[in-house]
């Protein structure tokens, strides 16, 4: 058994078996998955206090841009799990091409979602919103806001980049279907992490 | 997996999908109904967190993995972000009180 064998599906027959019977790859994404939960939360955590603390906090997002922007958004995140799922299981069945078109209709909703994020932030900044600053109330708003949906951000534009990869390499023989698998879970995680940023960013700050 | 297999599975997915953004929806319906802050926080919170729950068990198939798996991810990062939020609680009122009673 070769080293990427035993990377991909665990140990040899004379090495103990992997932990929980899964790959070991699996394992570590699982890992990092919640680890980058628990970095998520922690900043979450910090804009709860910061958002209590401060008798000023600023609810600017109106229904139109705003919101109908962040609806939008959640339904291409949320669709982008799905093909996700379908390149997936297209992928384990052995239907290599049609693993390959749902994975990149998936890296195409990534794009999308990116590209609505930037819109969004284009016009939070064309509004007078900084890091520092901004033309409502506290100062921190512009902090919280733009460091909690950048961290999420930087997560899809990552996913987009690590979806292409494994994709052309999975096309090429160079990855197999179990890391599909692998880095699906890491798009659903993305998904997963919106459902709060959603609520707790947006939703809690619009314009009544 | 079989060709049946698959298109149940794919159905019990489109369902979970359908049910995350009807839930995504219901908060949007939420957030322009009265309430104060609080009753909103814990009103989005719960159904992120159902929503969350739906997500790894059925997309990313934590329910079909080995219950030690489960059993190992989610206690531990519940029992991290809970203590955070007493963590951080004490960390600012340390700042402005005696670290102990006189």
């Amino acid at each position: 058994m070769s080293q990427a064998d035993i990377a991909q599906v665990g140990h040899g027959p004379g090495y103990e078996a992997p932990p929980f019977a899964i790959p070991s790859k699996k394992l570590v994404m699982w890992l990092f998955i919640i680890s980058d939960a628990v970095t998520f939360g922690a900043l979450l955590y910090g804009y709860g206090y910061l958002r209590n603390a401060s008798s000023n906090w600023p609810t600017p997002f109106k229904f139109n841009p705003s919101i109908i922007n962040v609806m939008i958004m959640t339904f291409v995140l949320i669709t982008s799990s799905l093909t996700m799922l379908i390149g997936v299981r297209k992928s384990q069945a052995g239907d290599k091409n049609g693993a390959i078109k749902w994975t990149f209709i998936t890296v195409f909703l990534g794009i999308v979602f990116a590209g609505l994020h930037l819109r969004e932030w284009m016009s939070m900044i064309h509004e007078g919103v900084t890091l520092s600053h901004n033309p409502w109330g506290s100062f921190q708003f512009g902090a919280c806001f733009f460091s909690i949906t950048g961290l999420h951000l930087t997560h899809v534009l990552g996913g987009v980049i690590a979806l292409t990869v494994v994709a052309i390499g999975y096309k090429r023989g160079r990855y197999k279907a179990a890391d599909m698998e692998i880095w699906g879970l890491y798009w659903h995680f993305v998904d997963l992490v919106w459902m709060f940023v959603v609520p707790l960013i947006y939703l809690l700050n619009i314009e009544k | 997996m079989t060709g049946t297999m698959r298109e149940e599975s794919l159905k019990s997915d489109i369902i979970v999908y359908i049910i995350i953004l009807v839930i995504a929806a219901l908060q949007i319906v939420l957030a322009y109904t009265p309430g104060t802050i609080g009753q909103h926080t814990l009103e989005f919170l719960g159904l992120a967190i159902i929503q969350a729950g739906l997500g790894i068990m059925f997309f990313m198939h934590l329910f079909q993995e080995k219950r030690s798996l489960m059993f190992a991810l989610i206690p531990a990062t519940v029992f991290v972000l809970l203590m955070m939020n007493v963590f951080w609680g004490e960390s600012f009122r340390i700042v402005h009180m005696k670290p102990w009673p006189n």
